[in-house]
């Protein structure tokens, strides 16, 4: 009798970024662009049409020099597990073509580039901003053509890109780990391009619900936080600062209220989900 | 100068004064018509929009166009299910405008997308829990109802008329167009509500989000309620300045006078669920998400306070007032100005529904977005103005559009 194949457990892949760590050096963005074929333009001076899949925000305490502090956010696509962490990330269930779908088996949402008309629904419904339109049809200098990642499909003008936690990567790793007789993938074997180029090892990248990967520990310290809390969004990409006016510059609170206490709440109702 | 082609018994201006009028309406389409060559040709880069500014002007003309062609269906709901016959001296006419509304909506719905090859994904890989779905299927489906239930005004030109066959059609179509009128009032209420639905359930963006019943956001309903109650405003609008263009009486008073009222009362009930939508969202829904009412309407340097309170008030509340009282509805300047001020409410509701959507920061260490659109998304939403005034004047000219014109005109 033959054996039947056993189901492999669902991952939730996540990031954790410390922010305490990252220095706004942007290799992380350099990486991404070279691993995901992300195309530039000669003139990027208008950053709200420049394609990244990554960007670093700048954020300070707003207050006078010298008690100035300053924080630099790098921003992927949050790969948001929705309301009721069902996959109804608020990009999915909007795009009328299935152009975008929630992956069950790593959490991760995608994008297929030859099914997306371009509408730019997705984009109004993302609050991080983490879609991008290809105002233009991608080029690059001639020699860097020969450079292009073979794993990615190049984009066209007219639809939406975003951060696809390099699924490249994670179709490899599997693969490997397929030929190999494993069902389970080591933490090292699937790494997105910016964890790996952070000079600083400010991101840390595995499965959220394995307690072997760093990741497990790290989005559960006192420090860990997500933008946008609040907004039942509920991102796969967690922060961790020891600032508190970092923590507090995550997310809207109302006059009185305690963003610890809000934020407490809402990991509290997250993990009864 | 009377020719064949021109309706029996009615009076036309020279062929010459209107050549002249359809040039120069002419030249601005085409004015449209290059913008939308270059966007077609060179992409969305000649916009003004961005990656914050996904949607911008043109979703806006498409929901304004959308709620002020809502005259149709409301009017054909009123004329041929609830039996008003007063309005068969408008019916033609909220149907044409009805068409021209939804004709340029599909125009600019194939400008907006970055793919406008690829526009027929919408249908062959739909995706049902979308509300752009459901726009997308019911919009191009009523579509097909207004052009039903404009063919027999069509085949209604003299000269057309004359063919046996033609004539037979005409009539029989006239004789079922209940069953078009129930099946677009039908509709209507879907791909209105569903556009009010796609700015309701982004969950994410919490100016736009809206609690609702099951998984219907409030907006859904508002929409087509506001759709019903200003789209017989801008049918009477359109027409009183078709009046004033002509110089003639097109509409028995009592159409006017009954339309006025019915949109009235659609008006003031929907003021009073907008007004109470919107304690409701700023009292629980955005404090739930963080935010406060003056969040939304403060630093930056156009959505203030004054938008909220000229939507609901001003543009909401006084044109409801002047319509549901009789002293108002029979003073002409008081009945036009109370249907200009409905038909600016409404837009401003779809403005805020989308621009102001877009422009509000969400993380805290973001600004205001700002968005100005570029000349070729202005031509473009220019283009279907032209169109309308060309289909109107050909259609004023060659068909039957104003049953009781020549009982109303006798002089001529």
């Amino acid at each position: 009798m033959t054996q039947q194949p056993q189901h492999t457990k669902t991952k939730r892949y996540g990031m954790v970024i410390d922010l305490d760590k990252c220095t706004g050096c942007g290799a992380c963005m350099v990486a991404c662009y070279a691993e995901n074929n992300v195309p530039f333009r000669q003139d990027e001076s208008d950053k709200m049409r420049s394609l990244n899949w990554i960007r670093v925000m700048k954020v300070d305490n707003g207050k006078p020099f010298p008690d100035t502090q300053v924080c630099y956010i790098p921003m992927p696509c949050m790969q948001c597990d929705g309301q009721h962490m069902q996959g109804h990330s608020p990009c999915v269930s909007v795009c009328p073509a299935v152009a975008t779908d929630y992956d069950h088996p790593t959490g991760i949402v995608s994008q297929i580039y030859t099914r997306c008309f371009g509408c730019r629904y997705c984009m109004a419904a993302c609050p991080y901003h983490a879609r991008k339109f290809n105002w233009w049809d991608p080029k690059w200098p001639a020699d860097m053509e020969k450079y292009l990642n073979p794993d990615v499909s190049a984009r066209m003008r007219g639809v939406v890109e975003k951060c696809s936690f390099c699924y490249h990567r994670y179709q490899k790793a599997r693969d490997k780990a397929y030929v190999e007789g494993r069902e389970e993938l080591h933490e090292d074997e699937y790494q997105t391009a910016c964890a790996r180029a952070c000079p600083t090892n400010a991101i840390t990248f595995g499965d959220l619900h394995n307690p072997d990967h760093a990741v497990y520990s790290l989005s559960r310290s006192k420090n860990a936080f997500r933008l946008l809390e609040r907004l039942n969004t509920n991102p796969k990409v967690y922060y961790l600062s020891s600032k508190s006016w970092v923590r507090r510059k995550a997310d809207n609170y109302l006059e009185g209220e305690n963003p610890e206490e809000i934020r407490e709440k809402a990991r509290k109702a997250a993990a009864t989900h | 100068m009377t020719t064949p082609a021109i309706p029996e018994g009615v009076k036309r201006c020279p062929t010459r004064q209107f050549t002249l009028w359809l040039a120069v309406v002419g030249a601005v389409l085409l004015w449209g018509v290059y913008a939308m060559f270059l966007i077609w040709y060179k992409g969305l880069n000649q916009t003004g929009m961005n990656d914050a500014y996904g949607f911008a002007l043109w979703i806006w003309a498409d929901l304004a166009v959308i709620a002020l062609g809502g005259g149709a269906f409301f009017s054909g709901f009123l004329t041929y299910i609830i039996g008003k016959k007063e309005l068969k001296s408008i019916i033609n006419y909220a149907v044409i405008i009805g068409f021209i509304c939804y004709s340029s909506a599909l125009l600019i719905l194939a400008l907006d997308i970055g793919q406008p090859l690829r526009g027929w994904f919408i249908f062959w890989h739909a995706n049902v829990h979308s509300m752009l779905t459901e726009v997308a299927f019911c919009l191009s489906c009523y579509f097909a109802v207004l052009t039903i239930e404009f063919i027999p005004l069509v085949l209604e030109n003299p000269k057309l008329d004359r063919i046996p066959f033609l004539h037979h059609l005409s009539h029989n179509m006239h004789e079922v167009m209940a069953v078009f009128a129930a099946t677009g009032v039908f509709l209507s209420f879907f791909h209105q509500g569903s556009l009010g639905g796609v700015a309701g359930v982004l969950y994410a963006r919490p100016f736009a989000y809206r609690e609702g019943l099951l998984i219907w956001p409030w907006t859904f309903f508002l929409f087509t309620w506001s759709a019903a109650a200003v789209g017989p405003c801008f049918t009477m609008l359109v027409t009183w300045l078709t009046e004033k263009i002509t110089q003639k009486r097109l509409v028995r008073p009592e159409a006017f006078q009954l339309l006025a009222k019915i949109s009235g009362w659609m008006l003031l009930t929907y003021m009073i669920a907008k007004i109470a939508d919107t304690w409701y969202w700023a009292a629980v829904t955005a404090p739930s998400k963080g935010f406060s009412l003056m969040d939304f309407y403060s630093n930056n340097p156009v959505y203030g306070i004054w938008i909220l309170i000229a939507e609901l008030v001003i543009c909401g509340i006084v044109p409801a007032l002047i319509l549901i009282t009789r002293k108002g509805r029979e003073n002409k300047r008081l009945l036009v100005t109370a249907a200009i001020l409905a038909v600016l409410g409404v837009c401003i509701n779809r403005w805020v529904m989308v621009l102001q959507v877009m422009a509000a920061p969400l993380l805290p260490f973001q600004d205001w977005y700002m968005y100005i659109p570029t000349w070729q998304e202005v031509a473009t939403t220019i283009l279907p103005v032209a169109y309308g005034a060309i289909l109107i004047s050909l259609a004023y000219r060659y068909l039957p559009v104003f049953p009781h014109e020549k009982e109303l005109n006798p002089g001529q």
